[in-house]
C-alpha cells in the first residue's frame, strides 16, 4: 500500500496519538528547545518571575478545566482548594522540613481529600446551585484562614520555608557542570516541567476512558448513566483530581513566594482562573496553558508598567482614576464577557481555526 | 430578653434587604432562567445613584430614590439587552459566568468614578432613634421594613393583577407557548431585569443611608442573598422574602450572641452564618423552602 498522506488520518489509533502528525511533532521539539533555553536567554529576574506565575496558574488552570471543561462542572471554589495546598506547604514543607516531592504530594493528598468532601454535593446541585456553593466555599475558607492561627499565621499570615531539592539537585541554587544558576532560572525549569507533567497527566486522562465518560457526563449526564457511566463516580473524582491540582498550584505558589496570607485566596483568584480557562479555551489542554500565559502574566505586567498605562493609579492620592487592583478586575472581567460573547472556544479556538486554514490551503474558501 | 428582640429587630432590617436582593434574583430566575451575579453590582451603582442624586445635585431624598431605581433599572436592561440576550440557549456555565465578568467590570468602573472613600449620604432619617418598651429602633432600619413591605406587597399585586405581570408569569411557567401567545418574550426579558436591577438598587440605597455609610464594599451584600434565595427555592418570590428574612435573623442573632456562644467559632462568624445555613439546606431540601421540585438526582 502506497505511503498515504501525513494528513490522512486511517485508525482510532492514529486518532488519538498525542503528538502524531509532523507539524505537532515540530511543536513539540520547539516547545521543549524553548523550555531548555529560554532561562539563559531570557535572566531578567521580573520577565522570570512573570513567567513562573504564568506556570503556576498554568498547573491550576490544567486541574480547573478537568473540572469545568471536560466535566462541566461550575467551581468558583477553586481558591479554596490553592489556599489550602499553600499552607498545607507551609506546614509539612516548612515546619517539619519534608522534602520538595514530598510535600507536593502532600498538597495534593489533602486537596484531593478536601474535594472529596466537597465532592458529594456535586451530585445533589447542577449548574447555579453548584456555583453558589462552590461560592460559599470561598468564603467559608476565607474565615477558616484567618481564623486558623496555628496553621495560617491568621490575617497577618505565614511563610513558607520549603526547599524545592530533588535528591542532589537543588532548583532553588541550581549548579549544572559547574556553571551557577540564579532562583528564578531554577524555578522556570521546575515550574514548566511541571507543566508538562501535569498536561500530559490530564491529556492521557482525558483521552483514554475516563475521560470520556467525564465528556458525555458533561455533555448530557442523565444519558450518560443510561449507558452504564457511572455519572456520580465521575464528578466526584473529577472534583478531587482538579483539587489536588488546584493544592499543587497553591503549593507551587506559596512555596515560590515564600510567604502567603489569606487576603490571597479570594473569589477575585477563583475567576482569574476561571478567566484563564475561558480565554484559553474550555477543554483543551493547550488553552489551559495558553490562557496562563495571556492572563495569568497580566497582574504582573500591569503591576510593573502601571505607571506607563494612563489613567492608572500607583499609590494612594494619585491622579489616576482607577487602581492596580481594580484594572485587573475590570480586565478580567471584560476578557471573561467578550470571549464568552466573541469567541466561546477561546484561543486554543483561534489556534484551531489558524491551522484548519492552512492545512485547506490552497483550498480554503 | 430585651437584648433578643433587640437583635431579632436588626436582623428584620438586614433581612428586609436581603429580600429585595433575593426578590430581584428570583425575577431575573423565573423568566429567564439566569442566575444574575452582577446583582451586587447594580446594588452599588443604585446606592451611588442615590448618592450623587441626593447629595451633589441636591434632589430630595424622597425623589432621588426612585430616580435611582429607574436608572439602575436602565443600565440592568441595557446588559440584558447588549449581552445577556446574545447567550439565549447557551449552557449555564457560559451564562453564570458573563453575570460575574459584568460584576467584575461595574465594580472597578463604580470605584473609578467614586472613589474608595466612605460616602454619607444626605437623608432624611439620619441616626434618629425611637424607643418603645425598652427597645431601641432605627428611624431607618423602619423604613427600611416598612418600604420593603410595600415593595413586595406591590410586587404580589403587579405579578397578579397586570397584564404584564401576567405575561410575566406566562414567559417563566412555558416561553414558547407564551411567545405562540403573542407575548414579547423580549419585553419580558428586559422587564425582569428592569425590575431586579430596582430592587437592588432599593436596596442598595436603604444600606448606604445607614450609619456605615456609602463604601464600595457595599455590593458584598448580595453575594450574601444568594444564601436567602436558595434557602426560600430559587424560583418562589415568597420564598425570596421567606429566605431573607430568616438569614437576616441568622445573622444578626449570631452577631448579637457572638461573645456567649460563638466565641470558639472566630472572629466575625455571623459573615459566615448565612452560607452554613445554605449548605445545610442544600444537603436537606435542595429546592429550597417554598421551591419548585425540580433538582434531579441521578
Amino acid at each position: 500500500m502506497p505511503k498515504p498522506h501525513r494528513n490522512v488520518v486511517r485508525d482510532y489509533a492514529q486518532d488519538l496519538r498525542l503528538f502524531g502528525s509532523p507539524m505537532s511533532k515540530f511543536g513539540l521539539a520547539l516547545m521543549i528547545a524553548a523550555f531548555l533555553v529560554l532561562p539563559t536567554v531570557v535572566q531578567d529576574d521580573f520577565w522570570l518571575s512573570v513567567l513562573i506565575y504564568a506556570g503556576i496558574t498554568a498547573v491550576g488552570a490544567i486541574g480547573l478545566n478537568l473540572l469545568t471543561g471536560y466535566c462541566g462542572q461550575i467551581s468558583l471554589g477553586h481558591a479554596f482548594f490553592i489556599g489550602a495546598g499553600a499552607y498545607v506547604t507551609a506546614k509539612v514543607g516548612g515546619d517539619f522540613g519534608m522534602p520538595f516531592p514530598l510535600w507536593l504530594l502532600a498538597a495534593a493528598g489533602i486537596g484531593a481529600v478536601l474535594g472529596g468532601l466537597i465532592g458529594p454535593f456535586t451530585l445533589r446541585l447542577r449548574g447555579h446551585y453548584l456555583a453558589i456553593v462552590t461560592l460559599g466555599l470561598v468564603f467559608l475558607g476565607e474565615h477558616l484562614w484567618r481564623n486558623l492561627d496555628d496553621l495560617t499565621g491568621g490575617n497577618s499570615g505565614t511563610s513558607v520555608n520549603a526547599d524545592v531539592a530533588i535528591g542532589p539537585v537543588d532548583f532553588a541554587d541550581l549548579t549544572i557542570f559547574g556553571e551557577s544558576y540564579s532562583r528564578n532560572q531554577g524555578w522556570f525549569w521546575l515550574v514548566w516541567a511541571l507543566v508538562g507533567l501535569v498536561a500530559l497527566l490530564v491529556k492521557n486522562l482525558a483521552r483514554t476512558r475516563p475521560g470520556r465518560a467525564l465528556q458525555a457526563v458533561r455533555d448530557r449526564d442523565q444519558a450518560a448513566e443510561v449507558i452504564g457511566v457511572r455519572a456520580g463516580r465521575y464528578k466526584i473524582g473529577a472534583f478531587m483530581v482538579s483539587s489536588a491540582i488546584a493544592s499543587m498550584a497553591g503549593a507551587l505558589f506559596g512555596s515560590y513566594q515564600q510567604f502567603v496570607s489569606p487576603d490571597e485566596w479570594n473569589l477575585l483568584l477563583s475567576i482569574q482562573y476561571i478567566a484563564v480557562i475561558i480565554v484559553g479555551g474550555l477543554g483543551t489542554i493547550f488553552g489551559s496553558v495558553l490562557g496562563a500565559l495571556f492572563v495569568g502574566a497580566l497582574p504582573a505586567l500591569i503591576d510593573r508598567y502601571s505607571d506607563v498605562i494612563p489613567g492608572v493609579q500607583t499609590s494612594v492620592g494619585d491622579s489616576g482614576f482607577i487602581s492596580v487592583f481594580a484594572l485587573n478586575q475590570a480586565i478580567f472581567g471584560l476578557l471573561i464577557v467578550l470571549f464568552l460573547v466573541l469567541e466561546p472556544r477561546g484561543l486554543a479556538g483561534i489556534w484551531l481555526r489558524i491551522k484548519t486554514y492552512f492545512k485547506a490551503w490552497p483550498f480554503s474558501y | 430578653m430585651t437584648t433578643f428582640l433587640q437583635n431579632c429587630f436588626a436582623g428584620l432590617a438586614l433581612g428586609s434587604t436581603y429580600a429585595l436582593v433575593a426578590l430581584g434574583f428570583v425575577v431575573i430566575y423565573k423568566s429567564t432562567g439566569v442566575i444574575n451575579f452582577a446583582q451586587g453590582g447594580l446594588l452599588a451603582l443604585g446606592a451611588y445613584l442615590g448618592y450623587t442624586f441626593a447629595n451633589n445635585l441636591a434632589i430630595a431624598f424622597g425623589v432621588a430614590i426612585p430616580l435611582a431605581c429607574a436608572s439602575a433599572a436602565l443600565v440592568g436592561a441595557g446588559f440584558e439587552r447588549i449581552v445577556l440576550r446574545r447567550m439565549v440557549g447557551q449552557p449555564p456555565f457560559a451564562v453564570i459566568m458573563i453575570t460575574i465578568g459584568l460584576l467584575f467590570v461595574l465594580e472597578p468602573l463604580i470605584t473609578a468614578i467614586w472613589g474608595f472613600d466612605n460616602l454619607q449620604v444626605t437623608n432624611p432619617w439620619n441616626i434618629q432613634t425611637v424607643e418603645a418598651g425598652g427597645i431601641v429602633f432605627g428611624v431607618r432600619d423602619l423604613w427600611t421594613i416598612g418600604l420593603t413591605a410595600a415593595v413586595v406587597v406591590a410586587f404580589f399585586l403587579f405579578f397578579r393583577f397586570t397584564s404584564l405581570g401576567l405575561a410575566m408569569r406566562a414567559t417563566a411557567f412555558d416561553p414558547e407557548a407564551a411567545l405562540a401567545q403573542g407575548i414579547s418574550a423580549r419585553r419580558v426579558y428586559a422587564v425582569s431585569w428592569a425590575i431586579a436591577s430596582a430592587l437592588a438598587a432599593l436596596a442598595g440605597i436603604t444600606m448606604a443611608a445607614g450609619p456605615g455609610g456609602l463604601s464600595p464594599s457595599i455590593g458584598f451584600i448580595a453575594l450574601a442573598a444568594f444564601p436567602a434565595m436558595i434557602l426560600g427555592g430559587l424560583d418562589s418570590p415568597a420564598g425570596a422574602v421567606l429566605g431573607g428574612i430568616v438569614i437576616g435573623l441568622a445573622e444578626a442573632l449570631t452577631r448579637g450572641y457572638q461573645d456567649q456562644l460563638f466565641s470558639w467559632a472566630g472572629d466575625n462568624v455571623s459573615i459566615i452564618v448565612p452560607y452554613l445555613l445554605m449548605i445545610v439546606i442544600l444537603l436537606i431540601r435542595p429546592y429550597g423552602l417554598l421551591g419548585t421540585k425540580d433538582v434531579r438526582r441521578i
